[in-house]
């Protein structure tokens, strides 16, 4: 008898029968939920904003508020161990908002913070949220210059 | 060769050894689960006063080691060899607790088939008249695996129904040459396996030709068919890992039918969610060291085929573009 991996019959369509046997995932349903979740916060923030608005001389302040605010509301319902459940829930419908960053760097925090506050908890507390932050800031220089370029390019100053 | 060598993979004991002692020390989620009462003890603070989950890993391990040997009315210096493995890099949960057991430690590792490995690394070293009595275990927590392979705990991961949740708690095991208790009369180490699956959400798909290949391997060295076991149970294959593993062992011939049960898949019951079920370490070590030798003991089981599998990657493979091999060791159990 040969020693040889194949020759147990079906390695080669091994990976279609993988699929063959995998869970099917109500994509309406996991999608629905993503929008409640989601939409809801966002409908959450939009209160925040409105009501900051209306005390606030300029948008500039109400923004900065309202961003402070539902990051608080992040981490706190990390902290009180909400989040991941409704990240459960709701997939990316509580990862894409402002709240869901807030969750990576709290949750990372709070993990790591089991090794001390400096090697711990301040080295690894990017360690999710980190390529949020450099690729948005790339994209965003990126963007600029595009933006500058056609500016340059059509003429105008 | 004194002959105990059987077929190509299989060893065959000529005085096979005895299990004279387990425990098994689990979390409050296996506590209640199916199989909790199978269970020696259940502790219930998953951190067990600790404040780090890798240090309540280590106390899980250590403490079922203890308590096995007090099962067999034993102590550490009647112990030669101290066989034990975790999930852990460097496999700290078991070479810590081997540094306050004292007793000469083989590190072993094989992820989730750790608790066969050992069982039937001890088996070999008892028969073979290279020790008296050896003390196996192993150990895993939710919470030191996450960090270690995938991500922070508070996180808002959504996982795939063909995730896994790891399995918290400590099992043990004492192999000795004379006792009380049911013996070890085969063990079927297994190759490791790698059929190309890439998504480390999907151990079960993983594991499964590992698993497959033990299981044939071991039946063609024996001569055996499904029919000659009264019980033949995987390790972490849980609900999908299981389905393919069925098809995969009909394919070569092997119809396994009722008398198949995968420890992963019957560690919790359906109203606690945990996707396609249990993995762990120490999963399998639990059900085979806790459920299997108390229902061999009541007589319910009298010959059982048990096959842990692990998987093998770690947190880096998986990024750099590997796929994950799968590993499964067999033992058989009987009465007798």
């Amino acid at each position: 008898m040969d020693r040889d991996q194949t020759a147990i019959e079906g390695a080669r369509d091994y990976a279609r029968l993988v699929q063959q046997f995998a869970p099917k995932p109500n994509v309406a349903r996991l999608v629905g939920r993503a929008f409640l979740v989601g939409g809801s916060i966002c409908l959450a923030g939009q209160f925040v904003f409105d009501f900051f608005r209306q005390r606030q001389p300029t948008e500039v302040e109400a923004i900065a508020l309202t961003l402070a605010t539902m990051i608080s509301v992040g981490v706190l319902l990390t902290a009180l161990g909400v989040y991941d459940d409704l990240g459960e829930l709701g997939g990316m419908g509580a990862a894409v908002p402002i709240t869901g960053f807030a969750n990576t760097m709290a949750a990372a925090a709070i993990d790591f913070r089991r090794e001390g506050l400096v090697l711990g908890m301040a080295s690894k507390m990017f360690i999710i949220a980190g390529p949020v932050i450099v690729y948005g800031i790339v994209a965003g220089i990126l963007t600029g210059l595009a933006a500058s370029l056609l500016r340059l390019v059509s003429g105008g100053g | 060769m004194t002959g105990k060598r059987l077929g190509q993979f299989t060893v065959q004991f000529s005085r096979p050894p005895r299990i004279v002692g387990a425990f098994t020390l689990m979390g409050p989620r296996e506590g209640e689960g199916p199989l909790g009462k199978y269970f020696d003890a259940i502790v219930d603070d998953y951190m067990w006063g600790e404040y780090q989950p890798e240090k309540a890993e280590r106390k899980y391990l250590e403490h079922a080691a203890r308590r096995a040997l007090g099962r067999a009315g034993l102590t550490e210096d009647d112990v030669d060899y101290f066989v034990a493995g975790d999930l852990m890099n460097q496999i700290v949960s078991s070479t810590f607790s081997a540094r306050s057991l004292g007793i000469p430690h083989i590190g072993v590792f094989a992820a989730c088939a750790t608790s066969t490995l050992g069982l039937g690394l001890a088996a070999m070293l008892v028969d073979g008249g290279f020790a008296r009595r050896v003390l196996v275990a192993t150990a895993s927590h939710y919470q030191s695996v996450e960090r270690q392979y995938r991500y922070p705990i508070e996180l808002n991961v959504q996982h795939k129904p063909t995730n896994q949740w790891t399995a918290t708690g400590g099992a043990a095991a004492v192999v000795a040459a004379e006792g009380d208790g049911p013996r070890i009369s085969q063990a079927t180490f297994g190759r490791v396996m790698d059929w190309g699956v890439k998504d480390v959400n999907h151990m079960g798909a993983a594991m499964a030709p590992a698993a497959t290949d033990t299981l044939l391997r071991h039946f063609q060295d024996t001569n055996t068919t499904p029919a000659d076991y009264d019980l033949i149970l995987t390790g972490d294959l849980a609900r999908y890992g299981s389905k393919l593993f069925r098809e995969l062992a009909d394919r070569v011939g092997v119809t396994l039918g009722a008398k198949h049960m995968d420890a992963g898949a019957s560690m919790y019951s359906p109203e606690q969610p945990s996707g396609a079920g249990a993995s762990g370490a120490v999963c399998s070590a639990a059900v085979v060291y806790g459920y299997v030798l108390k229902e061999m003991a009541r007589g319910r089981f009298n010959k059982v085929l048990a096959l842990a599998t692990g998987c093998l990657h770690n947190a880096l493979t998986s990024q750099q573009g590997d796929s994950c091999p799968g590993v499964c060791h067999a033992v058989v159990i009987e009465n007798g």
